[in-house]
């Protein structure tokens, strides 16, 4: 892809994650990443954002609260997975509270491997969010 | 008047954490703070019973990515000390270096937060760029850049040659020098001292009465750190902790700040102690299954925290427990909260250098 048509704005939340994975997604966004290069913007308001960015195996506690943002995003919307814990549960698929993945939750597009992901492959799956993007607007349009 | 009741959380801008608080308002002025907790909690002192004790290692690291190597190293020293491995020198210098180098990283990562929750976004940046840098020494040493892996119980996984560490030293001791301006900036900069100076103050009687540990208590006039009690090698550091007298938030950013240096002094100092070669032993495998309970204390970026290990003999541990320092800095914060503005709330909730995932876990 040589060029977006829009500039994507990216929104995060933690479900219960350790936070290695959500220290790296706000590294994503200084210097030495730089994901602002893309035209990609980080938002604290889920109704300005088209790209979820998910940590975390999402516990019970949470379930309600990652559907309430999801739905609160406006179409079309891609959810990225970052992280084992997101994708699968990860280390912490054993414990007792958690649901295993958040795509037993609300709909994944894409999924980010790593233990804590790492900046390069957290870019490389926002960079399929936005094809993800791209498709699901022209299916709409 | 009616009271107004400001949700704070679980997703706010100034936090990329679940916390919850329900800030009850009487026009500007907070009265009371309710928090909520559980929306990080993982369950993870309950996989004792699911998840061997050779593998829970990797279990407790991930307790939280930012300590992940004190935590990591905390959970290796309860099961040496319950199992009587004596643990090689070079092992324990190097567990150290690691340890202090985490701490870097931990009041960088902190100092950029921080400057970003009262708008200083160039320093946020600033500090994060730094903070890569100290991130490289990490991946370069153990492999990763968050979740290191690289304590064994009786020892640690790889060894750092000495070129390498000498590398390292001069390395962080540039990275001192280029602090040197960022904190001079920080120092002398009439809006930081406008925004922090004089606000959430917390006196050393009410430091001492909630309990406070770690950075929140030093910045407060108490002269606490568990690093005096000299486990771990710290007996042969020589290094005074960093005290400061006002309690507000200026002075527990500026405690931090000050431990930079001294962090990086005292990787200087390890560095110079141990014992060098290379093929030195790292690492006394154990025998057996533990049995026994032992508590562990270390001083965290944050401050203090304590484990507590049970075991029965089998390779299932029968309890695990870390009380970690955010938990213990919570009474403090609560009590900050209340009766300060609500747009002083953020800054307040920062400098105790919150860290939720260690608290719910």
């Amino acid at each position: 892809m040589s060029f977006f048509s829009k500039s994507p704005w990216i929104f995060h939340y933690d479900a219960s994650s350790c936070n290695g994975c959500d220290i790296e997604v706000l590294a994503c966004l200084t210097p030495f990443y730089d994901l602002e290069r893309f035209g990609i913007v980080n938002t604290g308001n889920p109704k300005h954002a088209d790209i979820l960015l998910i940590t975390g195996s999402v516990n019970e506690r949470n379930i309600e609260i990652v559907q309430n943002l999801y739905r609160q995003m406006p179409d079309p919307k891609v959810v990225v997975a970052v992280g084992a814990c997101a994708c699968s549960g990860g280390i912490f698929a054993r414990a007792y509270n958690i649901q295993g993945g958040v795509d037993k939750v609300v709909p994944v597009d894409v999924y980010v491997p790593g233990c804590a992901a790492r900046p390069e492959s957290i870019i490389d799956g926002v960079v399929q969010g936005i094809a993800a993007l791209e498709q699901k607007r022209k299916k709409t349009a | 008047m009616k009271k107004t009741i400001i949700p704070f959380g679980p997703q706010h801008p100034v936090l990329p954490e679940p916390l919850v608080l329900d800030l009850i308002l009487d026009d500007e002025k907070v009265i009371d703070a309710v928090p909520t907790i559980g929306y990080i909690h993982r369950g993870l002192e309950m996989m004792v019973e699911r998840v061997e004790y050779t593998e829970m290692g990797f279990v407790v690291e991930r307790i939280c990515g930012i300590c992940s190597f004190m935590h990591g190293m905390g959970y290796a020293v309860s099961l040496e000390s319950i199992m009587n491995v004596e643990v090689p020198e070079r092992a324990k210098w190097l567990r150290l270096i690691w340890a202090e180098i985490s701490r870097v990283q931990s009041h960088l990562l902190w100092l950029g937060l921080g400057a970003d929750a009262f708008g200083f976004e160039n320093l946020f940046m600033h500090c994060w760029r730094m903070r890569e840098e100290v991130l490289d020494i990490f991946e370069k040493t153990t492999g990763g850049r968050i979740i290191h892996s690289v304590n064994r119980i009786g020892g640690v996984k790889r060894d750092v040659s000495d070129s390498e560490l000498a590398a390292i030293l001069a390395r962080l001791q540039e990275l001192a020098k280029a602090f040197e301006e960022t904190a001079r900036i920080f120092a002398s900069d009439p809006s930081i001292a406008h925004r922090l100076g004089g606000v959430g103050v917390l006196s050393a009687a009410d430091a001492l009465e909630t309990a406070a540990v770690g950075p929140m208590a030093r910045a407060s006039g108490i002269r606490t750190d568990t690093r005096l009690y000299g486990a771990n090698l710290y007996d042969q550091i020589e290094f005074e902790p960093v005290v400061e007298t006002a309690g507000d938030c200026l002075a527990r950013a500026v405690v931090r700040m000050r431990e930079i240096p001294q962090s990086i002094d005292i990787v200087r100092q390890a560095i110079e102690k141990m014992p060098k070669g290379e093929g030195l032993p790292l690492e006394n495998k154990p025998r057996g299954n533990p049995v026994g309970e032992t508590f562990t204390r270390l001083e965290q970026p944050r401050g203090e925290v304590l484990y507590y290990v049970k075991a029965n003999g089998t390779k299932y541990l029968e309890r695990f427990r870390a009380r970690t320092p955010t938990f213990a800095n919570i009474p403090a914060m609560i009590k900050l909260v209340k009766g300060c503005d609500l747009a002083d709330v953020p800054n307040i909730i920062l400098t105790i250098d919150p860290c939720i995932s260690c608290t719910e876990r």
